[in-house]
């Protein structure tokens, strides 16, 4: 399709590839103000599709430890959305991937949503996921975010029940983001009944492909659920692999 | 109006897993509350435990001096001395008809978290307190009577080791418990139907006192006054009043030190819309959108958020708020203390202050209801430190 969301065709790209499209989390600002780039330069270069760079809030209350700790370390070093949108400006006619922000909602409230649709979208931004702006929330806003090709990434969980996925799917997203445990950011997932039931169910609903995240650190982890799921989203493990201080590269290349 | 909010506050901005227990919790309020067996349940409940309802009480000797007539809504005298009380057991009592068996909250100074274990102790069901890491060192004896009354208490290390962080952390927990766990949270702040359920369970304060003014003065008064930190005491005295509107509705914000540059809680005054714990409402924030640390030498009024309900009848007018300063709550702790024989919360002293206060404007002959939404016993260490400092 040509007017396909380059995020849905940069996993459609893997898919053909025979192999999961990786979707890697980095907070912005981490491991520190001046390799982040590097960092994300380099995630690009060794084959990420979709890049989620985590925009910092002092209350990230769907993250766990990790995540939070690095989003605070963030803001202690002024890093902000301008900060990000800037560097993003100069990064991203370097890179292949495609980029989703990944943030709570108030420090894109206190940006300007009209401000954020257009320099983010400008600078190379793709898509948007925020984590408590939920369907209610958002309607205001999605004409604008599709009006500066800003996907909007829904995220569904194991306790949202058929007929709000169903919803979800109306608003036609370029991936479905499924979140794999009842917890947050950095638990583990198990493999379990409840899981594979929601994927089969997502499956049926969203005509996007579907991307599972939150508690993923090793590919074995995939093994009985290989078939429902296109994408895969890191964070925590990527996150803890880094402050070890080994390379990027070398972690996405584990899940190649 | 939208569904779950107040003008353009409110909503619902949460992360999508806790989006079906605050949908079954909205159906329970809906269902569950309006039958007359739970309604019954509540006024034993209210009568027997709590100790409602509580008194209305005319300070003469304030009155006297200050030319107008002074009354207090005595929420310092239900049990474990505070408005707390008629939340925790409310939402206990839903919680055990929605077939929960344990009790989550946050708290920030404790007296939450003690109302939450004392429901969850009286109806039987098991309790898990949040509690910021600071705020577990500063109000050791809280979290004893906690402990005392079964509850488990978690010390949050996070973020600024305090109440907000205390509620990101409760938040996280109920999204990995939801399915045998009630949230019960604590003021009439957060995601819908908090604010609403929390307004409802506190309505009775102000309820009580409309009729017990009433019927003793023949009137209603020309002013009520109550703290605001998250907002459920004064929401509470509040709500029954807001069609009074000859009755002038003041929220009292607590101000810190004054010094520019200290932290306050004046969130109504000094802040802006933003959204935190899953409602959109007035902020302490920075210009980016990053929560700034509060302060109050009241610790239950210490929290960079506020009720969306107030933002919006700050927006409309049909109530205001002022900024109450720690030495004027500290003056006013001492003075009814020493002319009524009452010792108040400092929370509520910051109500208090402003009603003695030269810039109430009050009228001579006119009629004032403060809600003494708690007792200060708990405050006695903060008293005697801040007295301390002032003669260093």
């Amino acid at each position: 399709m040509d007017n396909e969301n380059i995020l849905t065709r940069k996993i459609h790209q893997a898919l053909n590839e025979g192999r999961k499209a990786l979707i890697p989390f980095v907070p912005a600002g981490f491991p520190s103000k001046d390799r982040f780039w590097d960092v994300v330069v380099e995630l690009d270069a060794a084959g990420a599709d979709i890049i989620e760079i985590g925009v910092p809030f002092s209350d990230p209350v769907a993250d766990g430890p990790v995540v939070e700790k690095a989003s605070l370390r963030a803001l202690e070093q002024g890093v902000n959305l301008e900060w990000i949108i800037e560097g993003l400006a100069e990064n991203s006619s370097k890179m292949q991937a495609g980029i989703v922000l990944m943030g709570y909602f108030n420090p894109f409230l206190q940006f300007g949503l009209q401000d954020l649709a257009q320099k983010a979208g400008k600078a190379g931004a793709n898509g948007l996921i925020i984590p408590d702006l939920i369907l209610e929330e958002v309607l205001p806003y999605i004409d604008l975010f599709n009006d500066h090709d800003l996907a909007y990434i829904p995220l569904v969980g194991l306790n949202t029940p058929p007929e709000r996925l169903k919803d979800y799917a109306g608003l036609n997203p370029a991936f479905a983001y499924l979140v794999s445990v009842m917890g947050i950011t950095g638990t583990r997932t198990g493999e379990n009944k409840l899981l594979k039931d929601k994927l089969v169910q997502a499956r049926e609903v969203f005509n996007c492909p579907i991307a599972l995240g939150f508690g993923l650190s090793t590919k074995d982890q995939l093994e009985r659920i290989r078939d429902l799921v296109d994408a895969v989203v890191f964070g925590s493990a990527l996150i803890s692999h880094l402050d070890e201080g080994k390379s990027a590269g070398d972690f996405l290349r584990s899940w190649r | 109006m939208k569904k779950g909010y107040f003008g353009s506050f409110g909503g619902m901005f949460v992360p999508e897993l806790l989006v079906p227990p605050l949908a079954e919790l909205e159906e329970a309020v809906n269902r569950i509350m309006p039958e007359k067996s739970f309604q019954e349940d509540i006024a034993r409940i209210h009568k027997d435990f709590v100790g409602r309802p509580t008194p209305v009480y005319y300070c003469g000797n304030l009155s006297r001096e200050l030319g107008f007539d002074l009354f207090l809504k005595r929420e310092d005298l239900a049990h474990t001395g505070a408005h707390k009380i008629n939340n925790t057991v409310g939402q206990a009592l839903l919680a055990r008809h929605m077939g929960k068996t344990c009790l989550l909250a946050e708290t920030g100074a404790g007296q939450h978290g003690v109302a939450t274990a004392t429901a969850a102790a009286m109806l039987g069901l098991e309790c898990m307190i949040f509690m910021g890491a600071l705020d577990v060192e500063r109000q050791s004896i809280n979290v004893q009577r906690m402990e005392l009354l079964g509850a488990r208490v978690e010390a949050v290390k996070s973020g600024t080791r305090t109440l907000k962080d205390a509620i990101n952390e409760a938040l996280r927990y109920w999204i990995a418990h939801q399915q045998d766990t009630h949230y019960c949270l604590g003021s009439a702040v957060g995601p819908h139907p908090f604010p609403l359920l929390v307004r409802e369970l506190q309505s009775v304060i102000g309820r009580e006192a409309r009729e017990q003014l009433l019927e003793r003065t023949g009137r209603l008064p020309d002013k009520v006054v109550a703290c605001v930190g998250g907002g459920s005491n004064a929401i509470g005295i509040f709500h029954p009043f807001v069609n009074d509107l000859k009755v002038q509705l003041v929220g009292i914000e607590a101000g810190g030190s004054g010094r520019t540059g200290d932290n306050h809680s004046a969130t109504l005054a000094k802040g802006w819309p933003g959204v935190l714990h899953g409602t959109h409402s007035f902020l302490l924030q920075t210009p980016e959108g990053q929560l700034l640390p509060s302060h109050s030498i009241a610790p239950g009024l210490d929290y960079p958020g506020v009720g969306p309900e107030h933002s919006y009848l700050k927006d409309s007018g049909r109530a205001g708020y002022e900024v109450v300063h720690d030495h004027e709550a500290l003056e006013a702790f001492r003075l009814l203390s020493g002319k009524e024989g009452i010792i108040p919360a400092l929370e509520s002293a910051h109500a208090v202050a402003w009603a003695i206060s030269d810039r109430a404007g009050i009228e001579p002959g006119s009629q004032v209801l403060v809600n003494l939404s708690g007792r200060g016993d708990k405050d006695l260490n903060i008293f005697r430190k801040a007295e301390q400092d002032t003669e260093n």
